[in-house]
């Protein structure tokens, strides 16, 4: 079992056309995704590599029957994008796009809300998602991903993402499905999506959660799973070094106020019952240790 | 980007709020001719990032030209907890019958515009928050409706301003609010927002954040850009389009991936050493994005050894060796590189670095030997 997304999800990507849209579209593709479509209101009618291509999102569903979408286009674009996956019926987009104005998120998060309340947004400026073996929508590199559980992941960072992936994988540990939430200010998914599905998710026996420094996403979390969550946690929060008031690379990433501290999110997390590493690295022997007592 | 009380109060009259007429002076002779053109009483202010400026003797008010040139010379050139004040703004002294509160920002959590509005402005709202937080009234927004004269007013009637502010408020609270979404601000704030004795209400502060995300579609931003206050590192770095912020270390960092750089920073402490900077070369970073960062980092002088941590996704790893390579070619560089790479393309780029490795680029199977390596290189 997986959450979001597994081997029957057909993916349509909007920007396949592009640079960056055909490398890592048709890198999905040689992975196994369903990657039945892309769009183009100029090139429709054309074809990237065999994989057709529409004018709109809604002629794609139309066509092939997609379910899922990924939106690597650029970033005065994305809002736009993204009401047009959901006006096309797409159920999950996921917005690998980063430098989204927050204001746009803003809005287009509460559109989604608002008036298509069963569409899952993830990101922007996300890695995007992977379920081991089946499916991988994004730019994470599949090749460190190893199919079959136990162990769910859900991270702000992208590249801490794959070094999760990759430490795990080095383990032997497999995973059921690995998110990347994105590091901006209005996630369409959050953690705690993230690890509902998880802890309903019989496949997943535990959960790595990636944090980092600004905002209080962590701490809403740790609330949620000491209500909520039974399965073992093993987390890291970037960001102990970082100074006060500065965005470290993420639009979300600053301490505003004293607000939002690695300090902080990590006791949190610790008075959650979660165990918390000290760097990146560690993250794979803790697991291990999580796992062996399963 | 965090813009100065002028700059604030300029974008404010750009959306019709109310401010005080006045200029912005970086001499003296300018700061008298700017105080002539406002009408004494004046008020000369430090134009700086940073709160306690009052307190610090950088806000002063004049009666007449002696004054103002006493005032202007004192403040200008000032040093307020670090940041030395280059422009003073004046304007004319307003005469205050209540002093209020009002800023509208992101709520996070509640991925909802968030709108605070108090009675009790003039000081720092945090210290509200603290003292007396009923005293905040608190709305949220749905950024898709938008705030409602109906919503106003009712957060008005919350905040129990003078009777004689109400209309004024609303007027200037609707302003502000347009002012925060179309302006692309991430914080819109005015403290204090005041009701004068002849029932006038306008804005005697202002403290804007800007989303840099937005500037695409603000060209007048190009101004901002001069004001801001960065060290020669990273104004090498922002010429270049990097996503750079300077630190006191002797370990230069590069990396990709915001988390991934943050958490470099804290591994280089973890075993001892001091981090130079945070250099985040993103998503699909090319060689001369490399080379550049390279170059930057090799600019501070108080960079020992250079740690390059790469873990790819949608960046390359065959790119970012050739991008080191490169930058050896290119650019003199005194420090030692330690180079680890994972992910895409990672044996290409590792093969790369192993045809080119020497005393001075050196490649690190994890990201610990990695920061364990580079730290011993800094500390010789």
């Amino acid at each position: 079992m997986s959450i979001f997304v597994d081997g029957n999800t057909k993916v349509v990507y909007q920007g396949l056309t592009g640079n960056q849209g055909s490398f890592h579209g048709l890198r999905n593709r040689a992975y196994g995704t369903k990657v039945v479509a892309g769009t183009s209101p100029k090139k429709a009618g054309t074809d990237v590599d065999g994989v057709p291509i529409f004018a709109t999102v809604k002629d794609a569903v139309a066509e092939t029957g997609a379910t899922a979408s990924c939106i690597f286009i650029p970033a005065p674009g994305v809002a736009a994008a993204v009401m047009e996956a959901a006006e096309g019926g797409i159920e999950f987009i996921v917005v690998i796009t980063e430098g989204v104005p927050a204001h746009d998120e803003a809005r287009f998060y509460n559109d989604l809300k608002n008036n298509y309340p069963d569409v899952q947004l993830l990101g922007p400026n996300c890695p995007g998602i992977i379920t081991p073996g089946e499916c991988n929508i994004g730019i994470t590199p599949g090749e460190i991903a190893l199919a079959g559980g136990p162990v769910g992941i859900v991270s702000r960072s992208g590249t801490l993402t794959y070094q999760a992936l990759y430490e795990m994988t080095r383990q032997g540990i497999g995973q059921t499905t690995c998110v990347g939430i994105g590091g901006d200010p209005v996630p369409g998914t959050s953690f705690i999506d993230c690890l509902s599905r998880f802890q309903a998710d019989p496949d997943t026996k535990a959960i790595i959660m990636i944090g980092e420094i600004g905002g209080s996403a962590e701490e809403e979390a740790a609330e949620y799973i000491k209500a909520n969550v039974t399965k073992p946690i093993v987390s890291y929060i970037a960001g102990v070094t970082a100074p006060a008031g500065k965005k470290m690379g993420h639009a979300g990433a600053i301490i505003s106020g004293g607000k939002g501290t690695a300090a902080a999110k990590t006791e949190a997390l610790e008075d959650a019952g979660a165990r918390v590493a000290a760097n990146p690295v560690e993250i794979g022997p803790l697991m291990a240790e999580v796992v062996a007592g399963l | 980007m965090d813009l100065l009380e002028y700059q604030g109060k300029q974008l404010f009259a750009r959306y019709g709020i109310p401010v005080s007429p006045g200029a912005a002076a970086v001499t003296v002779d300018e700061a008298v001719a700017a105080a002539e053109q406002a009408g004494y009483p004046v008020v000369i202010k430090a134009q700086v990032r940073v709160g306690g400026r009052g307190k610090a003797g950088g806000i002063k008010i004049a009666d007449n030209p002696e004054q103002a040139r006493e005032y202007a010379g004192d403040i200008i050139g000032m040093d307020i907890k670090g940041h030395r004040v280059e422009v003073v703004w004046v304007e004319h002294a307003s005469d205050i019958a209540a002093e209020y509160y009002a800023s509208f920002t992101l709520d996070r959590a509640a991925k909802k515009y968030f709108g605070m509005l108090s009675a009790q402005g003039g000081v720092e709202i945090e210290t509200i928050a603290e003292t007396d937080p009923d005293a905040i009234a608190k709305i949220h927004i749905d950024p898709v409706v938008g705030l409602t004269e109906e919503q106003a007013k009712a957060w008005i009637a919350e905040a129990k301003l003078d009777p004689a502010a109400n209309a004024g408020a609303l007027e200037v609270l609707l302003k502000l609010y347009t002012a925060y979404v179309d302006g692309d601000c991430d914080l819109a704030e005015i403290n204090p927002l005041i009701l004068t004795p002849e029932g006038k209400v306008h804005a005697l502060d202002a403290k804007v954040t800007l989303d840099e995300n937005a500037q695409y579609r603000h060209p007048e931003w190009a101004e901002y850009e001069a004001s801001q206050d960065l060290d020669e590192r990273e104004q090498l770095a922002k010429s270049k389009g990097l996503n750079y912020i300077g630190l006191d270390g002797t370990v230069g960092i590069i990396g990709n991936g915001a988390g991934l750089v943050m958490s470099t920073l804290d591994v280089v402490n973890q075993v001892g050493g001091t981090p130079a900077n945070f250099l985040d070369v993103g998503g699909g970073a090319g060689a001369d994005l490399l080379a550049n960062a390279v170059e930057v980092i090799n600019s501070d002088p108080n960079v020992k050894a250079i740690f390059v941590n790469i873990f790819g996704g949608i960046t390359k790893c065959d790119e970012v060796a050739n991008g080191i390579v490169e930058a050896l070619a290119r650019v003199d560089v005194r420090s030692p590189i330690v180079i680890r790479l994972d992910g895409t393309n990672a044996e290409e780029g590792r093969a790369i670095i192993k045809a080119h490795e020497s005393d001075m680029l050196i490649s690190q199977p994890t990201m610990l030997d990695a920061a364990k390596r580079v730290v011993q290189l800094a500390g010789k």
